[in-house]
């Protein structure tokens, strides 16, 4: 009972927020509605990453291998076997967190600590990008199409006509995802990763097995991040080496918390709500720029060019992120009062 | 009686440099035994060991009639030694009773006994008008009882002390002094590591010294300050233990 009233004040945050955005789609036209998805999608991506790099401090510069893991478990699944993408996001999410687990293991038995955690990763997703690029079975680097069907199917998830399904679709993972995150925060788990990332050596000197619950972030971290991979694959409904396991997959995961704020429940939404959209307006500038700035048309890579400096910006000047940032804000104003 | 602790020819070497060499001793269920010794003598060394930071090259360390030797540190933990570090290592970004908490999960994994007894420490070392500021807040004599309240929070019956009263102002050794007496009243042993020379003899029941990885005596304070190797090798001149 406690339990639930310790943690009512953000759950009862995260159910309004639920609400609000169910709702939302009656206000937005298709454009927007796309943008929402788009903003909801990488914010539970962010998320996904902010437990294992936020929480735990376990800097993953290649989530792009859980990603992957996700996309081409669904997608082989379905096109293969017709297995339901439901079900093969769930062996997705299950193989990623055994990949993790097995990958966080080795490079933190071996002492890999900071950037070259951050490097390992990054190795660890470009081997799965070059593995898949010569694999038969999952069609090289041509990629696989996922066969169009008529009408809409909640069974394979895939809509044709009510696309508004698929924003449902990831607002449900988004707000579960959340909760897990509000859940785990509060709890031994991540007590002890927070500890992990503030001090290994203080962490094991209180009783903490380092190794173990890192390898718990990584897994909780990938299956997470797999099931993001599924979805898209099933919303864009075509998945290819570079989509799944490409570099800028891994960026974009963590440039949102990082921006909102790494290590708080509310950053990665707050990331994803400044950056999503900007990306989207950039990239419709630099097709239709107005006159004072037509030297920039048809120059793609300006968004990108955009996240770099935002990038910088953030870590230079607000290494809390905005939620961060905003929150001591908050509390210095209400502290004055 | 059996020893709490018992340390059994002991050495640690770091290539061709010895650390510690051939130390033996023990540590009786509900004594403060200090353990002072020049910089470079192997004292945070032997703590190391102790605490499972790093194996032996030789020797045994028996806890409780069991072998800790080369255990984990959080193994070593979870037997009931507890330790604080002589650099304190708060979680900077957590509260003071967030901090705590992370080590009173080890014997109360429910989040609401944790958190109770966290609070119920934090007020014990003194923090208590700290408890929601971020560690990193705290002054240094504010991290030095973090330290020991994290250490106790393990609930263990073993405390090693590393310097808990270095950097500190003689009024705050004083209060840390207290705190000390305390936490051994409570029943819990201590084995301390210290430089601040009138506050270690006049805390300990022992004293053991180490000079150059060696243990060159183990009494009572007062047989200690008038041991003649002791003032050669460490004190240097007698003066300067009066003088303390």
């Amino acid at each position: 009972m406690s339990r639930w009233r310790r943690l009512a004040p953000e759950m009862l945050t995260l159910a309004i927020v639920a609400v609000v955005l169910y709702f939302l789609p009656n206000f937005l036209d298709p454009f927007l509605i796309s943008l929402a998805l788009l903003t909801l999608f990488w914010a539970y991506l962010g998320n996904a990453w902010n437990i294992m790099g936020g929480y735990a401090g376990l800097f993953s510069f290649g989530h792009a291998m859980f990603y992957g893991i996700g996309a081409y478990t669904s997608t082989v699944l379905l096109v293969n076997f017709y297995i339901s993408p439901w079900i093969g996001m769930l062996v997705g999410a299950l193989l990623a967190a055994l990949f993790g687990g097995c990958a966080g293991y080795l490079l933190s038995r071996f002492g890999v600590r900071g950037h070259f955690f951050a490097l390992g990763t990054f190795a660890l997703a470009e081997m799965l990008r070059l593995i898949a690029t010569e694999t038969e079975f999952i069609n090289t680097s041509i990629g696989i199409h996922i066969p169009l069907i008529r009408g809409d199917s909640w069974p394979r998830m895939q809509f044709e006509r009510a696309t508004i399904n698929y924003y449902y679709v990831i607002l449900l993972l988004f707000v579960i995802s959340v909760g897990i995150t509000i859940f785990l925060a509060r709890s031994k788990t991540g007590f002890y990763f927070q500890a992990i990332r503030e001090d290994e050596d203080a962490a094991a000197a209180l009783g903490v097995d380092v190794l173990r619950y890192k390898v718990y972030a990584v897994a909780i971290s990938a299956a997470l991040t797999a099931v993001g991979g599924s979805f898209f694959t099933q919303y864009f409904l075509f998945v290819d080496p570079t989509l799944a396991f490409g570099v800028s997959i891994s960026v974009q995961i963590l440039l949102r918390p990082i921006v909102g704020g790494v290590g708080t429940v509310w950053g990665p939404l707050v990331g994803a709500l400044l950056l999503t959209p900007l990306a989207e307006i950039t990239r419709a500038l630099v097709r239709t720029p107005p006159a004072y700035l037509d030297f920039i048309r048809g120059r793609s890579g300006v968004d990108v060019m955009l996240f770099g400096a935002i990038l910088v910006i953030v870590v230079l000047f607000i290494p809390d992120g905005l939620f961060g940032a905003g929150r001591q804000i908050w509390e210095r104003v209400r502290k004055a009062l | 009686m059996i020893p709490l602790l018992n340390v059994q020819d002991v050495t640690k070497q770091f290539g061709g440099l010895v650390a510690v060499n051939h130390v033996s001793f023990e540590v009786s269920e509900g004594e403060i035994l200090g353990l002072i010794g020049p910089n470079g003598a192997g004292k945070t060394t032997l703590f190391n060991m102790v605490s499972g930071r790093f194996a032996p090259t030789s020797g045994r360390i028996i806890f409780d009639g069991q072998d800790i030797t080369g255990l984990a540190p959080h193994r070593v933990c979870q037997q009931g030694i507890a330790r604080t570090f002589q650099i304190a290592k708060p979680f900077a970004k957590l509260s003071v009773t967030d901090n705590v908490q992370v080590g009173s999960f080890l014997r109360w994994p429910r989040v609401e006994k944790a958190r109770a007894k966290a609070s119920e420490i934090v007020t014990f070392v003194g923090l208590s008008q700290y408890a929601d500021q971020p560690a990193r807040t705290l002054t240094t004599a504010g991290r030095k009882r973090l330290e020991l309240a994290r250490a106790l929070s393990t609930e263990p019956r073993l405390l090693l002390l590393d310097e808990v009263m270095a950097g500190l102002t003689p009024t705050e050794s004083v209060g840390i002094v207290q705190l000390i007496r305390q936490i051994r009243d409570s029943g819990i042993t201590i084995l301390v590591i210290e430089h601040v020379m009138k506050a270690i003899m006049s805390l300990s029941d022992r004293v053991a010294v180490l000079h150059h990885g060696e243990l060159i005596a183990i009494d009572t304070p007062a047989a200690i300050a008038g041991n003649e190797r002791v003032i050669e090798a460490y004190l240097g001149e007698e003066f300067h233990l009066a003088a303390n």
